[in-house]
């Protein structure tokens, strides 16, 4: 038997954190708050797969995430199917979707990528705004049940909440394993130099194609988990606005970083809260800390704020 | 025949100012090697600055519209000496983030000066429609398609004729070549994001009268105008022109025959169609590079 | 003519760029467990060759053999998994993994772990898991980098780098090596060094085929030696041979000869 590593002992501390603060906040606005900040770090985490090691950027991830919302939605609201027979249908989906544009868009690198996958997403923002019949158009889907098992049914904000960070903490470990393994290897091969990649044998269209596919599950899932906890949704929620927050949540938080993933969402969940408070200054705002950050912290919050600290401290020394 | 040819003049009018952006966005590509995700914001600055100025100042329209140019050309110059000069990675995911962020803070800056309501502004000239085979010409639309030619006309003679249109080119081709025979490429980028921005305001001024300028309307026409762009062929001018007239008749036709929900979706199916099959644009013979 | 005593065929391959032809008729094989050297001038082809071998670019015309089977239009990487490894010019490492972990992706071929084995992390995995580590480790020996396992491989000197891509080549258990100018860079110790490791790599059994620019070590390391001119074929034979040979001076050394017009 191995030893448990530094990143099983990072996440038994945090599921003991996560738990406690799960037990001790009552106030119901901080909980909603933070099981958004859960949803956000599993869509960043899904995109940090994808964008922090594999290398490839997406700009309309929010696609899958809505693809897993309105899967559900639909299936559960207006079909009446069991929540959790909609689960795989809303995986199974999002799978279809990502094997069917993944093929050609994963072709292209760059900022041709970057526009293959805008393009995507907006299509998809588009059939969600415009398929009023299933989608119940701009004006938005209500009516989305909440998630019961057993007879339990996690329709307070504390019951969702663990459940929520459940399965955050999951993909912790999983994306870890991941990362770790022979896939994890040639992801991360494949970002430093596709053309050496492949010339150790990986077939890199194969492997981006399987971590997109992985990815695009895990942002369903996350939509799934929102559906089931606002009971209403609306496509502005998975357009392109959405799809660059989540890129920014994991560039803010660092690249090929888990825990920068949590980061980065968390401060990009708290930060419009907080910004309510400006009122009609709240745009501007963040679009002027959105650009100071990338302009002087350019490889992220986490690593920024590191490297100052060893800066400062090696004038110190000095 | 007659349903056909209204849409062709509809498809004509938007085409013309998906061109225009697109032109925006080819010049800036081709200069410096980055696509500005806030030029649609700069559009639409144009077109609430022209609003204002010919509404609120009551001055006349062609120098309105000078005005409005430099106003935006020169808001372009600050956002390139204050944020992407100051880039200290200046990688695609970056520079990206950083134009959306521009763009959220310039509409939020927007919509605290012009509020969140659409305005109306009168067309240019107040003449009637023009009556063709039964279908209606808007006055406004023989004014935009004639000024975006008419722009797309002097940028092609700035690269081929003005010294500083040369060493722009210079520039675009072969950044080291160009700086060891002495352009000074740090101006050309300004000057390219100048030129850039303030096309975009044209596009703002002369749409003004048909769209209803709001703080919101810049992000759809500026994704538009780059799905034009991407469609001629990205950093190539002339394809820039055709590419923004084949999304406004494609998508003004789709719209007519198929159905109304495709409008947005058009540009964006394109758009994949032209990066899975001809990632040069359509009209391009060799294939550019995909870095 | 294939026979069962080479184990690369290259028969009559030609391409060309854009009217440049960078490789005309090239014709010859390679027998199992040589040491051959491919030298020539700059622009002669060699990098075109190297390229056509390991699958990067197809040839116009001609046929290349591996082992007896042609590779066709084969992707690179199932290049791989057949048996062809090859290392950079421009030492092309993956920079933001360890030294270790670099090696580990060479084994890439040799292992089978997929998305779900990775997650699931069975005992079969685990075990899979653990041998590419131990073989790793081994092949670092090998090369002489064993202490360095944990080192970020971009925090190497050049010369390690170098051999570090030696490593991770023979990871991939290849039957042919391909090395572009692997002593590029390298002092005259390490380029010693490296001759005798080009040498025990033979010894495992593996045929070489390099390009090298540093001449005294082509010409003790070679058991045969072909040199290309733009885009031909003009000597192939033992160094002593080659080094006489009148028309490999004069590419080298630029003396008029009949076609220097066309």
């Amino acid at each position: 038997m191995r030893k448990p590593d530094k990143h099983t002992i990072a996440c038994i501390l945090f599921a003991a954190g996560a738990a406690a603060v799960g037990l001790m906040t009552d106030d119901a606005y901080y909980l909603q708050v933070l099981i958004f900040i859960g949803i956000n770090t599993l869509l960043a985490l899904s995109l940090n797969l994808l964008m922090g090691y594999a290398g490839q950027i997406s700009l309309g991830h929010a696609a899958f995430y809505g693809i897993g919302a309105y899967t559900t939605a639909v299936l559960s609201a207006t079909y009446g199917f069991s929540p959790w027979l909609a689960l795989p249908a809303a995986i199974v989906m999002a799978m279809a979707v990502a094997y069917i544009v993944g093929r050609p868009t994963l072709r292209l690198t760059g900022y041709y990528l970057g526009m293959g996958t805008l393009g995507f997403g907006m299509i998809v923002s588009i059939v969600f705004r415009e398929w009023h019949s299933v989608t119940g158009g701009a004006s938005g889907f209500v009516g989305i049940p909440p998630l019961e098992i057993a007879g339990f049914a996690f329709d307070t904000d504390r019951s969702y909440y663990f459940l929520v960070w459940a399965v955050v903490l999951f993909f912790f470990l999983l994306s870890r394993r991941i990362i770790d393994s022979r896939v994890g290897r040639a992801l991360r091969a494949i970002h430093d130099g596709e053309h050496a990649a492949s010339a150790m044998g990986i077939d890199t269209a194969r492997m981006k194609l399987h971590i997109f596919i992985l990815s695009a599950t895990m942002a369903s899932l996350a939509g799934f988990l929102y559906a089931h906890q606002v009971y209403f949704i609306s496509p502005e929620t998975f357009g392109f606005m959405a799809s660059i927050k989540i890129v920014t949540m994991v560039v803010i938080g660092g690249m090929a970083s888990i825990w920068g993933s949590l980061f980065g969402a968390t401060l990009l969940t708290i930060l419009p809260e907080w910004l309510h408070a400006f009122a009609d200054y709240e745009m501007m705002v963040y679009g002027l800390i959105l650009m100071l950050v990338m302009i002087f912290l350019p490889q992220g919050l986490t690593r920024g704020i590191i490297d100052l600290y060893e800066s400062s401290r090696k004038k110190h020394d000095q | 025949m007659q349903e056909f040819l209204q849409y062709f003049f509809s498809g004509m009018t938007n085409g013309a100012i998906y061109g225009v952006i697109a032109l925006g966005f080819s010049m800036l590509y081709r200069s410096t090697d980055l696509i500005n995700f806030s030029h649609g914001e700069f559009v639409m600055i144009g077109a609430l600055t022209m609003v204002t100025l010919t509404m609120g100042f009551r001055i006349p329209v062609l120098p309105a519209i000078i005005m409005t140019t430099i106003c935006v050309a020169f808001l372009g110059l600050l956002f390139e000496r204050l944020a992407i000069r100051t880039v200290r990675r200046p990688e695609p995911i970056v520079l990206i983030i950083i134009t959306v962020g521009a763009s959220i803070f310039l509409r939020g800056t927007a919509m605290l000066i012009w509020g969140k309501d659409a305005y109306a502004m009168p067309s240019f000239t107040p003449h009637p429609p023009i009556d063709i085979a039964g279908a209606r010409l808007l006055m406004q639309s023989i004014w935009i398609i004639t000024i975006s030619v008419l722009i797309a006309g002097s940028l092609h003679f700035f690269y081929k004729k003005t010294l500083a249109g040369k060493a722009m080119h210079a520039c675009a081709i072969n950044k080291q070549a160009a700086w060891l025979v002495g352009i000074p490429f740090k101006v050309m980028i300004l000057l390219a994001f100048g030129i850039s921005t303030g096309m975009g305001g044209v596009a703002g001024t002369i749409i003004a009268p048909i769209t209803m300028p709001a703080y919101d309307m810049g992000t759809m026409l500026g994704l538009k105008g780059f799905c034009a762009a991407m469609l001629g062929g990205l950093g190539s001018l002339w394809g820039s022109v055709l590419g923004g007239f084949l999304l406004g008749i494609l998508e003004a036709l789709g719209v007519g025959f198929i159905s109304s929900g495709l409008k947005d979706a058009m540009a964006f199916l394109l758009l994949l169609l032209v990066l899975y099959f001809r990632p040069g644009g359509i009209i391009s013979a060799v294939s550019v590079k995909r870095f | 003519m294939t026979s069962d005593n080479t184990i690369l065929d290259i028969e009559t391959a030609s391409i060309s760029f854009g009217g440049v032809r960078a490789l005309i008729d090239i014709n010859f094989s390679l027998a199992p467990g040589s040491i051959t050297g491919l030298i020539g001038p700059n622009g002669a082809g060699k990098t075109t060759l190297f390229n056509l071998v390991t699958g990067i670019i197809p040839p116009d015309s001609g046929r290349i053999l591996f082992m007896g089977q042609p590779i066709g239009k084969k992707p690179v990487h199932e290049l791989v998994r057949m048996g062809i490894a090859r290392t950079f010019q421009n030492v092309e490492l993956f920079s933001s993994m360890s030294v270790l972990e670099n090696v580990q992706v060479g084994m890439h071929t040799r292992t089978s772990c997929g998305i779900f084995g990775s997650a699931l992390r069975t005992p079969g995995i685990v075990r899979e898991e653990n041998r590419s580590l131990e073989k790793a480790a081994q092949l670092l020996e090998f090369v002489g980098l064993g202490e360095h396992a944990k080192r970020r491989s971009a925090d190497l000197p050049l010369g390690w780098q170098r051999l570090l891509e030696l490593a991770r080549a023979m990871a991939s258990e290849p039957q042919l090596l391909l090395l572009d100018e692997p002593a590029a860079g390298l002092n005259t110790n390490e380029t010693d060094m490296l001759g005798d490791l080009i040498e025990s790599i033979r010894g495992r059994g593996v045929t070489v085929l390099l390009v090298e620019h540093d001449m005294a070590l082509t010409m003790k390391l070679c058991d045969r030696i072909i040199v290309l001119d733009r885009g031909r074929l003009i000597a192939d034979g033992p160094p002593r041979s080659v080094q006489d040979d009148e028309a490999v001076m004069a590419a080298y050394l630029g003396k008029p000869r009949n076609d220097a017009k066309t």
